[in-house]
């Protein structure tokens, strides 16, 4: 996930990554990374299941850095997508991101909690980032490329 | 990075702080919504000491603002406000300020003193600009770094003040402020402006009592739900209600006619820099309006995304987009060419791939009942 908002504007909050270049060190005591997931420099996490199966979410520090989310689009339900390729958007009240394919694979289902033609409440991944708020459920076509994502500890050193 | 005196207090409240106009501050607390919903219906505290004051003082005080500023500063009598403009000499905005007409309580026979309280981004340029027009009998003092500002703004701002003071609160009409004491600290400016459309006060005080005010005032306001504010909120809270932001929706490259800012461009006062531009386009129309838009979709507006209109051609740009808290849908504001400006008119937001319908709806977007 980049955060791409308000590209050109310098002066108020979101130079291109600039929700994630804060002055001070997050200080969120309860900020989770757990270490059954993998992660990307994106701030997506990926949780494998059985059978090339794997849920896809962003992580709690990316949920926090944004704010509450307000609105997230998945129009890509049944393709297949490599890795690194934009999947979605997540809006929150000030900041627009693409989300990225941690992993090639195809894309079997949009979180209906999320989906606006159904639960329509994106605000479950700020509640819960690594649970109740994943965002896509993918089937991976080169479960090689795990190897190459972060490990929790990895991911911790890149954004604590 | 340049501090506020608040920013170990910001920083010990667990602000979410960065970067902004080279200073270091908080842009939330609890987070933008529920900062934008305790401003819209209890109170907020917003530490916007980045913000500059230049002091005015002399006998051509005004024959100075009246040259560099857009607005007629001859109006103002004591203990009054005026928003304005510094134009630059092509019909552009160096920065939009305020201008206080202070008390003469220090000045000698004949001797006015005002007070301009302009962008933190724009201090220095807007501080060499002025003094470069200064070839009047009057002297400029820069109080930024010696001066804090608190802003608490909503329906209860005066509530929460008022048992920290024994001026009237309620008595002092917007856009009028006095000199009083507040929780102990002397010579604090208590003004009835804001940039939230939620009304309450605005507070400069010496840099160094800053943090005894903010203390006395979080603990005055505990029991009537105030809440630390950061810029983000300020940012939702001002474009709901319309209000340009320098660098978003005005720039040297527009014009304050173009901005809908004509109300403060005043012709019918003395010479002032670029007044023959601005009387040309008051007279021959401009090309381009700052508009505000609403979307009929969830996607939210960017500053920067491409204006088209219906057959696809590009007819502007976005400088401002927020999804509305209170609201609950997407705002934005933006240049387009006329006549796409007229209300009603739809048009479409260029967001990568897609284009968003959006209708342009005359600010602010939120209107008191």
């Amino acid at each position: 996930m980049i955060i791409e908002a308000d590209k050109q504007n310098q002066l108020f909050l979101a130079t291109p990554i600039g929700l994630l270049k804060f002055c001070n060190k997050p200080n969120y005591p309860n900020m989770e990374f757990p270490a059954q997931l993998k992660y990307t420099e994106e701030h997506e996490w990926i949780r494998l299941e059985d059978n090339n199966i794997a849920f896809v979410g962003i992580t709690d520090f990316a949920q926090s850095e944004l704010d509450e989310l307000v609105y997230i689009e998945v129009e890509t339900v049944g393709e297949t997508l490599g890795q690194n390729d934009v999947f979605g958007t997540v809006e929150a009240v000030k900041t627009t991101s693409d989300l990225f394919m941690p992993v090639s694979g195809k894309i079997l289902e949009f979180n209906p909690k999320l989906d606006e033609n159904e639960g329509d409440d994106p605000t479950t991944v700020n509640q819960d980032p690594y649970g109740d708020g994943w965002i896509v459920k993918i089937e991976l076509t080169k479960p090689e490329e795990v190897s190459e994502l972060m490990d929790a500890d990895a991911y911790r050193a890149l954004v604590g | 990075m340049k501090e506020t005196p608040l920013t170990a207090t910001h920083i010990a409240l667990g602000a979410r702080m960065a970067g902004f106009a080279g200073y270091n501050m908080p842009i939330s607390y609890a987070g933008i919504n529920p900062e934008h919903q305790a401003v819209r219906e209890k109170a907020g505290m917003f530490d916007v000491s980045h913000m500059g004051e230049f002091i005015v003082r002399g006998k051509e005080a005004l024959d100075l603002i009246q040259y560099v500023t857009t607005n007629d500063a001859s109006k103002l009598e004591i203990g009054q406000a005026q928003y304005s403009c510094l134009p630059n000499n092509d019909g552009g905005i160096i920065d939009d300020l305020l201008i206080y007409r202070l008390a003469e309580d220090n000045c000698s026979e004949g001797e006015r003193a005002y007070m301009l309280v302009v962008n933190a981004a724009n201090i220095e340029k807007d501080w060499e600009w002025i003094n470069q027009h200064n070839q009047f009998d009057t002297k400029l003092i820069n109080i930024s770094d010696q001066t804090g500002l608190l802003a608490v703004q909503g329906p209860l701002a005066a509530k929460v003040l008022q048992p920290l003071t024994k001026t009237d609160l309620d008595a002092l009409a917007y856009y009028t402020f006095t000199k009083g004491t507040l929780a102990g600290v002397e010579n604090v400016l208590i003004s009835a402006t804001g940039y939230t459309g939620s009304g309450g006060f605005e507070l400069y005080a010496d840099a160094e009592k800053t943090p005894q005010l903010w203390q006395a005032i979080m603990e005055s306001g505990k029991e009537l739900g105030l809440q630390p504010a950061g810029l983000g909120a300020r940012d939702t809270l001002r474009l709901e209600m319309g209000m340009c932001l320098y660098g978003n929706d005005i720039d040297d490259n527009t014009s304050p006619l173009e901005a809908g800012l004509s109300w403060i461009t005043k012709m019918n006062k003395p010479n002032f820099l670029s007044k023959d531009i601005f009387a040309k386009q008051k007279e021959e129309g401009v090309s381009r309006r700052l508009v505000g838009f609403t979307l009929n979709e969830r996607r939210v507006p960017r500053h920067g995304y491409t204006i088209e209109n219906e057959s696809g051609q590009s007819i502007g740009t976005v400088t401002s987009g927020t999804q509305s808290p209170t609201l609950g849908y997407p705002i934005g504001l933006g240049y387009v060419e006329k006549p796409f400006h007229k209300q009603g008119t739809n048009i479409f937001i260029v967001a990568g791939k897609k284009r968003l319908a959006a209708t342009v709806s005359r600010p602010p977007f939120l209107r008191k009942d």
